[in-house]
C-alpha cells in the first residue's frame, strides 16, 4: 500500500503520511504538537445547533448517503460539555441568541463553531427586528458556509477546512506563552456586557 | 343543516344590536360586535348555543391614523356543523384592551399571548400573559404600523440586545398584479414606480 496520499484542501496540496509498521517499525516520531492537532482534527464532535431548515440539511450529512462519520464527525452531542465545533445551522433570533450564547459558554475549550447558511452567517433574508445579523454578532465564527440552505457537500467542504485550520493551531507555543484563553478570547475578540462582540480598539 | 347566515341571524337575535348585521363577502359571514368588552359573553353564547366549538384563529389589525385603532378579530368554526363565522371587534388606542376567550376556547391562550407581543393589546382575564415570540423584558410592539421594520436598538444589560437590521435601499416591496414573476418578486422600490 501506498504510505502517502496528496489531496487538495482549500487550493493547497497537503501530503498525508500512512504509516506501514512492516516497514518502519513500531515507532512513530512527531511532535506533540501535530499529535495533539492529529487528535483533535479527526474527533470533531459537533453540537447540532439547528434552528431552521440549515437543520434538515445537517441531517442529510450525518445520514449514510454523505456520511460525515469519514471525517470523525459523526458524534452528534447534544450536550454541550461533550462537544468541540458547534454547527449554527439556521436563523438565529434574538430570542434564541440568549441560548446559543449559553450553549456555546458551556462547551469545554478547545471549541469551534461553524455558521452554516446565510441567516447564520449575515441573517440572510430576514432583515427585521427579530433576527440577529449573523451568529459572528456573539461567537467567534471560525468557518461560514455559503447556501440557502447549503448542500451537504458544503458542510463537508467547510468541515474539512476546519481541520485544516485545526491542524495548524500551536498549541504547545500557546501553552508556553500562556495565552491560554481568557473569557472567550481564543480570537482575540473581547465581548460586552450582554454578550455582543465589541468592535475592536485600534 | 344551518347556514353561516342563519347562525349569525341567531347570535343577533339573542344579543340586538350589539351584533351588526351580518356582511357576507365572497362566501365568509362577518358581524361586528359593538361593545368590545362584551366580546367574551357572545363568544361564549356561540360555542355553546351555536356550535361553534373550535377558534380557528384570532388576529389583530393595527387601523393606524383612524379611531378605534385596534380591530381584534376572531375565526369561529363549528366542527358538528362546518360553518364558519368571523367576528370583529374595535378597541381604542387608549384603551388597548380586551376580556379573554381563553376561558371559553382553550387555544385562545397562545393566539391572545400573541397578539399581546406584536400588538400590545391587554387581554383582560387572560391567565398567562407574557409575550411568545420576543424576549421578555423587549420594550416595543413590532408588528404595529408606527415601529420601523429595521427593528429598534435595545439593550437589557445580562438578559438581550437588539440591533436595527441593515436594509440596503430596503425595504423590499412585492408589487401585485405585475405581468410577471420578475415584477411581482420583492425588491427595492422607489416611490414612483
Amino acid at each position: 500500500m501506498d504510505a502517502t496520499s496528496q489531496a487538495v484542501i482549500g487550493g493547497k496540496t497537503t501530503t498525508e503520511f500512512g504509516y506501514n509498521t512492516k516497514i518502519e517499525g513500531e515507532v512513530v516520531h512527531t511532535t506533540v504538537d501535530a499529535a495533539l492537532n492529529w487528535f483533535r482534527k479527526n474527533s470533531l464532535w459537533p453540537m447540532p445547533m439547528g434552528l431552521a431548515c440549515c437543520g434538515i440539511e445537517l441531517m442529510a450529512v450525518g445520514a449514510s448517503r454523505f456520511d460525515i462519520s469519514r471525517f470523525g464527525s459523526e458524534v452528534m452531542r447534544f450536550s454541550p460539555r461533550q462537544s468541540d465545533v458547534m454547527i449554527v445551522a439556521g436563523t438565529v433570533t434574538y430570542k434564541m441568541a440568549l441560548a446559543v450564547r449559553r450553549i456555546y459558554e458551556q462547551m469545554a475549550e478547545p471549541k469551534w463553531v461553524i455558521a452554516m447558511g446565510a441567516c447564520a452567517s449575515t441573517g440572510g433574508m430576514y432583515r427585521s427586528y427579530a433576527v440577529l445579523q449573523g451568529v459572528d454578532n456573539i461567537l467567534p465564527v471560525d468557518i461560514y458556509v455559503a447556501g440557502c440552505p447549503p448542500r451537504p457537500e458544503a458542510l463537508l467542504d467547510a468541515l474539512m477546512r476546519l481541520q485544516d485550520k485545526v491542524s495548524h493551531e500551536p498549541i504547545t507555543r500557546d501553552l508556553k506563552r500562556d495565552v491560554a484563553p481568557e473569557k472567550y478570547g481564543r480570537m482575540g475578540l473581547e465581548l460586552g456586557a450582554h454578550g455582543e462582540v465589541l468592535p475592536e480598539k485600534p | 343543516m344551518p347556514t353561516s347566515l342563519e347562525l349569525a341571524g341567531q347570535l343577533r337575535e339573542k344579543f340586538g344590536d350589539l351584533i351588526s348585521g351580518p356582511l357576507e363577502f365572497r362566501g365568509e359571514v362577518t358581524v361586528t360586535v359593538a361593545d368590545a368588552e362584551r366580546i367574551a359573553e357572545v363568544c361564549a353564547h356561540a360555542k355553546a348555543a351555536l356550535g361553534f366549538d373550535l377558534l380557528l384563529d384570532l388576529s389583530s389589525i393595527d387601523n393606524y391614523g383612524e379611531d378605534p385603532r385596534w380591530t381584534v378579530v376572531y375565526e369561529l368554526s363549528g366542527i358538528g356543523h362546518g360553518c364558519h363565522l368571523r367576528l370583529k371587534t374595535h378597541v381604542s388606542e387608549e384603551r388597548s384592551q380586551v376580556p379573554t376567550v381563553s376561558g371559553v376556547w382553550r387555544t385562545a391562550d397562545w393566539h391572545e399571548r400573541e397578539a399581546y407581543d406584536m400588538m400590545g393589546i391587554v387581554f383582560s382575564g387572560h391567565p398567562d400573559l407574557r409575550r411568545i415570540l420576543m424576549w421578555e423584558g423587549y420594550p416595543y410592539f413590532p408588528l404595529r404600523k408606527d415601529f420601523p421594520l429595521a427593528g429598534k436598538p435595545t439593550v437589557l444589560p445580562d438578559t438581550a440586545f437588539t440591533r436595527p437590521a441593515p436594509l440596503e435601499g430596503g425595504p423590499f416591496v412585492t408589487l401585485p398584479g405585475g405581468r410577471d414573476s420578475a415584477a411581482r418578486e420583492p425588491r427595492v422600490r422607489t416611490p414612483e414606480e
